[in-house]
């Protein structure tokens, strides 16, 4: 009997990696996924915090993705790894903190361990060539294939018609033909192909789905470590990073304000390692303070606080500062007038 | 033999993940029940579940606590 052939496929949850599975299972090919938590992709954290987007559908589109093609999917938590991809990237950063060029290479290497451990026999990824500005280019595309250790075993069903034969094609395994010569930015060949395939619902198509692209998270994240004066960050730090308003009046110290219900929910299971206000004498949010603050800045923090409460247009009002160590304090204080708020204070 | 999962506090992927993890360990009809508080639970372990051929016995939800009664198949890879 002839050996079935397989594949692991990185599915982020978006159409490119989709079709190229549909592409690859139309040749027979039987097909997994994996997909790797890194913290810093979009989906879900934010969704499942702020209570305003909890009326949304609460799903993950990778899992979603899996189950449309009827495949497996394997996810990957590589939080602590990826610190290593993020903080020396040898291919530096694209616009933001994103570095995407890296991002890949690790990703096709982990999936190229999963493949070996696993006994499948090549590698799926949704890429088209000159699609994304820094990891889907001409030039770039060999340098995952090549620095990855992939090589030749690494197929990218939607523009491998636009690129050298792989391993898989020459061992019969999969016909060239069958692949796809899409290139550039254009979604349009993309989105006739899911027509073709019958497919009607997608997420949100060609990346997006990572906060190091988002220039204010970056900002948030850059910020953090010169606070700290070192470069490091555990999950707490970059889930933290996606909630809530972010003020730093002080190198020293910054508070997180939680911006709604669903927000200081979140916010509150983080008060024992954290100081932090609420305000007594009107309904106002949970804030974090991230440093320690002496007595005069706590006063201007609990201002601060009472400007995002309703009592921000009272004469004064009541905060109560809870320390780690358990002490309470009561500070009777005016809101914060916003003019005396500079913009760089907002991060 | 039933076992239990605590994945309160932790956001989705992490209880899928974590759910994952565990089942790899057990063997065939063994049961888990996973506890956690993102509701984002509700679709995505059973998606999971379903995908992977493990099945969902009962979901209990009682304030922000979700409960999810496992199966695991006879297929995990």
């Amino acid at each position: 009997m002839e050996r079935q052939i397989k594949a692991v496929a990185l599915i982020s949850g978006g159409l490119d990696s989709m079709l190229a599975v549909r592409v690859m299972q139309e040749q027979g090919i039987h097909v997994e996924g994996i997909n790797f938590f890194t913290g810093f992709c979009v989906e879900g954290h934010t969704h499942a915090i702020r209570k305003r987007d909890q009326k949304k559908p609460k799903r993950n589109n990778a899992l979603w993705v899996a189950e449309m093609l009827g495949i497996k999917l394997h996810i990957i938590d590589i939080v602590d790894e990826y610190k290593d991809v993020l903080l020396h990237p040898k291919h530096g950063y694209g616009a933001n903190m994103n570095p995407c060029l890296d991002c890949k290479i690790f990703m096709v290497k982990k999936a190229l361990e999963w493949m070996e451990k696993n006994g499948f026999d090549f590698i799926i990824t949704g890429e088209v060539v000159g699609q994304r500005p820094m990891s889907q280019r001409s030039d770039t595309m060999p340098v995952v294939a090549n620095q990855s250790g992939a090589m030749d075993r690494l197929v990218r069903p939607l523009c491998g018609r636009n690129l050298p034969a792989t391993l898989p094609e020459r061992e019969g395994w999969i016909r060239r033909e069958g692949l796809y010569d899409f290139s550039g930015r254009s979604r349009k060949p993309q989105m006739a192909l899911a027509r073709q395939y019958g497919f009607t619902d997608w997420a949100s198509p060609a990346g997006g789905c990572c906060f190091l692209t988002d220039e204010a998270y970056s900002h948030k994240l850059v910020d953090l470590w010169q606070s700290r004066s070192s470069r490091d960050y555990d999950l707490d730090d970059i889930l933290l990073l996606k909630v809530g308003r972010h003020v730093r009046p002080a190198p020293h110290f910054k508070l997180i304000v939680g911006r709604e219900e669903g927000e200081n929910n979140f916010l509150e299971g983080y008060r024992k390692e954290f100081i932090h206000l609420r305000c007594e004498s009107h309904l106002g949010p949970l804030v974090l303070i991230d440093g320690d603050p002496n007595v005069e800045e706590m006063r201007l923090a609990a201002a601060i606080a009472a400007r995002y409460s309703q009592g921000r247009m009272a004469d004064s009002v009541e905060v109560s500062v809870h320390y780690r160590d358990g002490r309470e304090e009561r500070l009777t204080v005016a809101p914060l007038d916003p003019t005396q708020m500079p913009p760089e204070w907002m991060l | 033999m039933s076992e239990t999962l605590d994945a309160r506090r932790l956001l989705c992927p992490l209880p899928v993940i974590r759910t994952q993890d565990k089942v790899v360990t057990l063997s065939p009809g063994a049961r888990l029940t996973v506890i956690a508080t993102d509701p984002g639970v509700l679709n995505d372990i059973p998606a999971w579940c379903r995908i992977n051929g493990h099945r969902v016995l009962a979901t209990r939800q009682e304030g922000r606590e979700i409960e999810i009664d496992i199966e695991v198949g006879g297929d995990e890879s």
